[in-house]
């Protein structure tokens, strides 16, 4: 008769069904890891009938390894089960616990905006670089003779009375903030190479109160093309697609005669925006006219040879139209919610 | 110019349904501005009316009003109440029935008024626009009207009548008169046109001309040309005699006027009102009999006055041109007349003049005593020296119908009409401008309708230009008018093929990356304007001269400003008045700084007409204050407002730190902060910013004080830096070096220093000590008290080591650490706290 085994079925079935006990009463991973520990962890009773297992008789080692390991497996499944479902659980309990108002959540960070004004300079600049123009400039404080005299508007022209020009003190200074961005022709001829093809936007000032439609400090972008051979017909088909590109495909200009100093023949150009809201239109959009051959003179350049087109329009004019403003004092004021309407695109 | 529609068409064929709109649209097609429609305002039944009876009534407040019975033409008369004492039983009036309306507009209705019912009301000439009388009513018999009662009175009076107002470039100094309109309605319509300076009758026996019988000789004497030319060329004088002064001006002469912008005055003054807006040729009547001895045209002598027309006593200019007698100046010629010589009530013998004078002459003149009268603003732009003789023959003509005087049929001219050299217009010259294909014929026949002569030449044409237009001197002007009068419309659109550009220049692409950086992030762009007051010129930063405007608009903002800031003030002071108090403004904009003063002398203006040398043009330009282009933010409230679980952050020098930073990040640069002053700003909080070792500019928070005083939160930070200088420094191809990708030690260490020394400085030393091998260092931490010496602080930066070559051991790490700390306690004493 040999020794009685230390492992009996009973033993190990109590130690599996209490393991299987706990097991299921662990409610939480922290439940589960205490019965972990208890049930399948050094000390336990499982573990201790393993450790029992070398003190077996030889012929029943191989019943009891097997009774013994088929035990412990089955618990180690529960857990494992258990376990993840109670992580299932208890991460889908976090989650929820995480969840925010998505309407609510606070902001770090807002965009600003732009002016306007300054995304439609940019604007046309960039079309005229499409084309292969370049962009001038200038000062906006400029000396008298660039601003009148090189533009065939001398000291007694009516023009220059005209236009109400912001003079510097002591006025023997003869400088002038620019009325018109015409000084950046002049400028561009004198230092450019030939042919020249510049668009200049800027900054203006004329002595105007401000109000709905007037304001001492405005902007212009003036083009001027000079080169051989160009013509009035050039003038239009750049205005045209200078327009079709501002307005869509339907714009189109009409030239009426007018008189301005530094040109000859002079026209004010019409419009036609078709996407003006309540309907299609013909809108005064700004002057131009061929060169005057005393402006190309000034320049030093032989009108016989060279000959150019010159156009400008109002920044704000156009902004007013084109989006459909009604006050021009929204530009000036500097009230944020007005850039903010434009944000980044004008 | 306004222009009454019955007049324009006396000289042209216009159809008799002819509407505003039409006109105008006809004028703006030949190169006239389309401006408004002048009416009367006036709508029927507004009737001629006679007075049957009245009673005085005194009223309890000290008037008498007049209860009239009016007939107007019904089955019995009207009751009307008329507060007017100036007309006497059976005077014919004008009666404005109710359902009628006044310009206001004021509809007229029966009302109840001091005790009756008034059944319409008698108008007074002001109340129809005829006038400012409004003391009395108006007396059809005054006007020398007598019509049939109720008969419709607006027509009687020319009340019907129209007007457009166009614009008149300079250039068309003859489109300042209904004869040059009727003209260009001719060219825009081709309807028949009649020249009234042709239909003019000339005198018996003015061919003769009889020096002896002249009243007034006449001697020009302009001893001082302005710029060569002669201040009169001609002078043309008539005399009518035995003028009825007690005559009044017709109806339909008022209302003409009136709706050409003309007030009514006495016979006298509106008939030469009135050929001057018909012909263009200012006019002046003086009284004969005032005129003491001859008179010359000179230019005024040393310390001359001379009382105008409108009662101001003038100091003269050596430059005025002035017409004087024996007792000195009588007028400021093409200006204004002189009071002495004035036509009076009394005044039966008149003496008209019609004289061409120079237009820069007379534009200087109107501009230095700031006259523009209706003469000057016509001979400024040139008046037509061969009308002169017509005008002053119009003006006899309507004095002796309308005024009852005597012509003398002399007439006495001094001067002569210089003869227009032709201008020669090679045949394509033309085309070869415009673009256009016209033809031979309607090159010609353009150029004939505006009145030139057009001679055929071998490879062109010699074109002389009609009288009325000094403003045709060249080829191109030429070429203009055939343009203009075949049409704009016949130029095709052609695309130019301009030469390979080269894009936005690196300045331009880097201003807008700057902008576009910092609305990215925030902040809002406006645009002040940059006028200053003295004050603002030296609110923040270093006080430096400003340019001043002469003729500011503002006078309390005469500066140009020298920093954006005080706009950026300005514009928040106005956001916060509308209850918008978070704000993050940004502008780029220029400043203006001159070196000094600004020049007193601007040089000589070189001539226009020529490219000035090199040297010229330097010297112009070396007068040009230095215009930097700035860029500048203002913060203030929150920069994130307080929101669900997460406080405010309110708005400070972190912000404008950043924006500078930002700034120089979208340059492809860097900057470096330091501690400074700067006048105006927070002594404790105030930054100073440079760039490749140069200093660009500052950064921080307004004296408290200041911003009190300014109305603005206390917290409020500003930047403002050189962007130009930024541009200019920024690097011009960005550096780059390979990633290392060894795997990095990091450490962190604290070092106590005194508190005084900023936390930047000490890093600069560490990694200036610690070498190449540290990577980056951030400050993590800055400690004071328990544990530190009072003064003292502890400063902890977390490090990253970093070699290229190989993993970095821990020691190597450390040794790096330590010689970046003994770098640091070299300079300023740290400790490494353990």
């Amino acid at each position: 008769m040999s020794d009685p085994s230390p492992i009996t079925d009973q033993a190990v079935s109590d130690a599996k069904a209490a393991a299987l006990a706990a097991v299921n009463a662990s409610s939480t991973l922290a439940e589960l890891k205490a019965a972990r520990s208890a049930h399948v962890g050094d000390g336990s009773p499982l573990a201790k009938l393993n450790g029992e297992l070398r003190n077996v008789p030889a012929d029943q080692k191989a019943a009891a390894g097997r009774l013994v390991g088929e035990s412990r497996a089955a618990v180690s499944r529960a857990f494992e089960a258990r376990e993840a479902e109670l992580s299932a659980v208890e991460e889908a309990a976090q989650l929820a616990a995480e969840a925010v108002d998505v309407t609510a959540v606070p902001r770090r960070w807002s965009p600003g905006a732009r002016h306007p004004l300054n995304l439609l300079m940019e604007r046309i600049g960039d079309i005229f670089i499409g084309m292969g123009w370049e962009i001038a400039e200038g000062p906006e404080l400029e000396h008298e003779w660039f601003n009148f005299d090189a533009l065939n508007t001398d000291g007694d022209h009516p023009a220059r009375s005209e236009q109400d020009t912001f003079f510097v003190e002591p006025t023997s200074s003869r400088l002038v903030l620019r009325s018109q961005t015409s000084p950046v022709q002049i400028r561009s001829l004198l230092t450019r190479d030939l042919p020249v093809y510049v668009v200049a936007p800027g900054k203006v000032f004329r002595k105007d109160e401000l109000d709905t439609t007037h304001t001492p400090v405005f902007h212009q972008v003036e083009g001027i093309a000079i080169d051989r051979g160009l013509t009035m017909a050039h003038l239009r088909g750049t205005l045209e697609h200078f327009a079709r590109i501002m307005f869509g495909d339907g714009a189109k200009i009409r030239l009426r005669p007018n008189f301005f100093p530094f040109t000859e023949p002079s026209a004010e150009m019409d419009v036609w925006q078709p996407n003006a809201k309540g309907g299609a239109r013909w809108i005064e959009w700004g002057g131009c006219g061929m060169v005057n051959r005393n402006v190309l003179r000034a320049a030093g350049i032989d009108p016989d040879e060279y000959q150019g087109f010159a156009f400008g329009m109002g920044i704000e004019r156009t902004l007013m139209f084109r989006n459909e403003l009604k006050d021009m004092r929204d530009m000036v004021e500097g009230d944020i919610r007005f850039s903010q309407q434009f944000g980044m695109v004008v | 110019m306004r222009v009454p529609v019955s007049w324009l068409r006396e000289f042209v064929d216009a159809p008799e349904s002819l509407s505003p709109d039409e006109l105008h649209a006809a004028l703006v097609r030949v190169g006239l501005e389309e401006e408004t429609v002048h009416t009367f305002g006036l709508e029927g039944p507004i009737v001629v009316g006679r007075v049957l009876e009245f009673v005085d009534e005194p009223q309890s407040n000290g008037k008498t009003i007049r209860w009239c019975q009016v007939d107007v033409g019904e089955s019995g008369p009207r009751g009307i109440v008329c507060g007017a004492h100036n007309f006497v039983v059976g005077d014919k009036v004008v009666v404005t029935l109710p359902g009628s309306i006044l310009p206001g507009p004021f509809p007229i209705a029966a009302r109840k008024t001091y005790g009756h019912v008034s059944d319409g009301m008698i108008a007074s000439a002001r109340e129809l626009g005829l006038g400012d009388e409004h003391d009395g009513i108006l007396r059809l018999a005054e006007l020398g009207l007598d019509p049939e009662v109720g008969a419709d009175a607006l027509p009687i009076l020319g009340l019907d009548d129209w007007a457009v107002e166009v614009n008149i470039t300079p250039d068309r100094g003859y489109a300042l008169s209904i004869r040059g309109i009727a003209r260009e309605y001719s060219h825009a319509t081709g309807a028949a046109f009649r020249d009234p300076a042709l239909a003019a009758p000339l005198p018996e026996g003015a061919a003769g001309r009889p020096e002896e019988s002249n009243p007034v000789t006449v001697t020009l004497s302009d001893n001082a040309p302005v710029r060569g030319n002669e201040g009169c060329s001609l002078f043309v004088t008539r005399v009518v005699r035995g003028v009825d002064p007690t005559r009044h001006t017709p109806a339909w002469m008022i209302s003409r006027l009136a709706l050409a912008g003309i007030r009514s005055i006495s016979l006298v003054v509106d008939i030469s009102n009135y050929v001057m807006i018909e012909l263009g040729q200012p006019l002046h009547a003086y009284d004969l009999d005032a005129i003491r001895g001859g008179i010359t045209v000179r230019r005024a002598r040393k310390g001359e006055r001379l009382t105008t027309l409108d009662d101001q006593d003038r100091a003269l200019d050596a430059e005025d041109l002035l017409i004087t007698d024996e007792a000195g100046p009588i007028g400021l010629a093409g200006v204004m007349g002189g009071a002495r010589t004035e036509n009076s009530p009394s005044t039966t013998n008149i003496l008209i003049e019609a004289a061409n004078f120079d237009p820069v002459s007379i534009a200087r003149t109107a501009r230095r005593h700031k006259l523009p009268s209706e003469a000057s603003k016509r001979f400024e732009r040139g008046v037509d020296p061969a009308v002169a003789e017509a005008s002053a023959a119009r003006a006899v003509e309507l004095l002796v119908e309308l005024a009852g005087g005597v012509a003398v049929p002399d007439v006495w001219r001094v001067g002569s009409l210089t003869p227009r050299e032709p201008i020669i217009l090679p045949g394509t010259f033309a085309n070869s401008i415009v673009g256009a294909d016209f033809s031979d014929s309607e090159t010609v026949d353009a150029l004939t309708a505006i009145g030139a002569k057009v001679s055929a030449t071998p490879d062109g044409y010699s074109v002389t230009p009609p009288t009325w237009r000094p403003d045709l001197r060249d080829k191109a002007d030429l070429a203009e008018e055939v343009a203009r009068i075949v049409g704009y419309d016949r130029i095709p659109a052609v695309l130019p093929i301009a030469p390979p550009g080269r894009g936005l220049t690196r300045e331009q692409g880097m201003r807008r990356a700057a902008s576009q950086m910092l609305a990215a992030n925030g902040f809002t762009e406006v645009l002040a304007y940059p006028f200053a007051s003295k004050r603002e010129t030296s609110l923040i930063g270093e006080t430096v001269p400003a340019v001043e405007l002469a003729n500011p608009l503002d006078g309390a903002a005469p500066y140009l400003r020298t920093s954006l800031i005080p706009g950026l003030i300005a514009i928040a002071q106005r956001n916060l008045s509308r209850g918008l108090v978070n704000l993050s403004l940004f502008e780029q904009g220029t400043v203006f700084l001159p070196s000094n003063a600004v020049p007193a002398d601007g040089g000589a203006l070189p001539a226009g007409d020529a490219r000035p040398s090199d040297a010229v043009l330097e010297e112009l330009n070396s007068t040009i204050p230095r215009q930097p282009l700035r860029i500048a933010t203002l913060l203030l409230g929150d920069v994130i407002p307080k929101q669900p679980g997460s406080p405010a952050i309110a708005a400070g020098l972190p912000d404008v730190l950043d924006a500078a930073r930002m700034i120089a990040a979208a340059l492809g640069s860097t900057v470096t902060i330091k501690r400074g002053t700067v006048q105006g700003l927070h002594p404790g909080r105030t930054a100073i910013v440079s760039t490749a070792g140069e200093q660009i500019g500052f950064a921080g928070e307004l004296l408290p004080s200041l911003a009190l005083e300014l109305d603005l939160p206390r917290r409020v930070a500003v930047v403002e830096l050189d962007l130009d200088v930024l541009i200019r420094l920024a690097p011009r191809e960005t550096a780059s070096s390979p990633i290392a990708v060894f795997p990095a030690a990091t450490q962190d260490v604290s070092m106590i220093v005194g508190e005084d020394v900023p936390a930047g400085d000490v890093l600069a030393e560490f990694i200036a000590g610690a070498g190449e091998l540290l990577e980056n260092a951030v400050l993590v931490d800055d400690y004071r008290g328990a544990g530190l010496d009072s003064g003292s602080k502890s400063l902890t930066f977390a490090l990253r080591f970093r070699a290229a070559d190989r993993t970095l051991t821990a020691a190597e790490a450390t040794e790096a650490k330590l010689a970046g700390v003994a770098s640091a306690a070299k300079k300023f004493g740290v400790v490494v706290r353990e």
